[in-house]
């Protein structure tokens, strides 16, 4: 995975928005790492399973989870709104204390959407690291200028009438959207919602979406 | 950045990896285990803010992050310069820094559905009020209670407490008549940051 070819597999332009890391960051990072194990700060199973935990345990299948159940259980979803941690808790998610986690809910006219202006303030412990673009010049310079052209890039365009409710992330709340049920899913499991809650439905640049062979069973 | 032109647009990553190499996650697992012992994040937020403006935007995140660890830890006598460049220890390690206090008991002067003015000021510290949403007229929505103010907390001293908010402001208030009238941006904000509206 760290191979620098890597980044060239994907179709998108670097353009300077995100540089390659030269490998001089690399060495530089990599000397950090022993010059600190050396003084027993860390251990290199600590980063190791830090690593591990973000690229295998913590995801925006923890929201999706959250997600699905307040839309199966009302009264749920009213506790996830006035409490996040706590209504986390119910679900045996623990959220850590160094921030607090509010919940908006999109409505019928209501589309919320999350950013961070001054840096990349983001509901990790339910969504995972962020994704580049969530942390690039582009989108958190736009989003809270003109958040209709943005979401149009993403390919979600709001009707005229539809407010746009953007939260900056300015302190240590944390922000995460619970989208709208879409129809056709009354019979749904909670595990087949939860399949079509994606990271970005939570972030507010996306809604959830029905596949087409699930509407007609 | 909120505001800002000319980053064009958002270009986003198909199956986009975690970590896109593994130096990143390691800058990321070294800043979890030094964050909260060393410096706190306000801190940490402003070592990055602190990195020359053609730097910072050259820099990839996880090398913002890079620079900022190693700037705190070698301000913090963590680690020294010269076992940076030379990637050996030649001193021990100091003691970590005690927990932060918990929160005073403050009343807040501002309640939901208040209408206040934000504070026009240019500090050259640490804020977290974006330049955007300075000067302007907007509604509280939401009081979150005491948070420790990053102006102060992010220079490492003794924490001062401030109720925070989140204040709703309609976006042609922020952006001019070329907005969505419907459109809200809702910002976290600290109480010194604002007051109340007829006072303006």
């Amino acid at each position: 995975m760290s191979d620098a070819h890597h980044h060239h597999d994907h179709d998108h332009d670097h353009g300077g928005h995100h540089p390659e890391p030269p490998s001089e960051v690399e060495a530089r990072a990599l000397a950090l790492e022993s010059l600190l194990i050396d003084k027993g700060l860390i251990t290199s199973d600590e980063v190791d399973r830090i690593i591990s935990a973000y690229e295998h345990d913590i995801g925006p299948m923890i929201g999706a989870r959250v997600v699905a159940h307040a839309w199966a259980d009302p009264e749920y979803k009213a506790r996830l709104l006035s409490d996040g941690p706590a209504a986390l808790k119910e679900l045996a998610i623990d959220y850590p204390a160094s921030t607090r986690l509010v919940v908006v809910e999109n409505e019928p006219g209501v589309h919320n959407a999350i950013v961070c202006t001054l840096c990349s303030c983001y509901p990790w412990a339910v969504l995972g690291l962020p994704p580049t673009w969530y942390k690039s010049a582009p989108y958190r310079s736009r989003m809270v200028s003109e958040p209709r052209s943005v979401l149009a890039e993403f390919g979600l365009s709001l009707t005229d009438g539809v407010a746009v409710n953007v939260w900056d992330s300015s302190s240590d709340v944390r922000y995460m959207v619970l989208p709208e049920r879409p129809a056709g899913t009354e019979e749904w499991s909670e595990e087949q919602l939860a399949s079509i809650v994606t990271r970005d439905c939570m972030i507010g640049v996306a809604k959830p979406r029905v596949p087409a062979e699930s509407t007609t069973r | 950045m909120g505001g800002m032109h000319g980053f064009g647009p958002v270009v986003t990553e198909r199956d986009e990896p975690v970590f896109h190499a593994r130096w990143e996650g390691v800058v990321r697992a070294i800043m979890q285990r030094t964050n909260g012992r060393y410096y706190n994040l306000d801190e940490f937020r402003f070592a990055i803010e602190r990195m020359p403006p053609d730097d910072y935007l050259r820099a990839g995140y996880y090398e913002r992050w890079l620079h900022a660890v190693e700037t705190l830890l070698v301000e913090k006598s963590v680690i020294t310069r010269e076992e940076l460049a030379q990637g050996r220890m030649e001193s021990a390690t100091p003691r970590a820094l005690a927990p932060r206090a918990s929160p005073p008991d403050i009343q807040p002067r501002f309640r939901p559905g208040d209408r206040v003015a934000t504070r026009n000021i240019h500090p050259k510290h640490h804020t977290r009020m974006p330049r955007y949403a300075r000067g302007k007229h907007g509604v509280i929505r939401r009081v979150y209670g005491p948070f420790p103010l990053p102006d102060t907390s992010a220079g490492g001293q003794a924490t001062d407490w401030e109720t925070c908010y989140a204040v709703e402001f309609e976006s042609r208030e922020l952006w001019g008549a070329g907005a969505d009238k419907n459109d809200r941006v809702c910002v976290d904000l600290w109480e010194s940051y604002l007051e109340p509206e007829e006072k303006r």
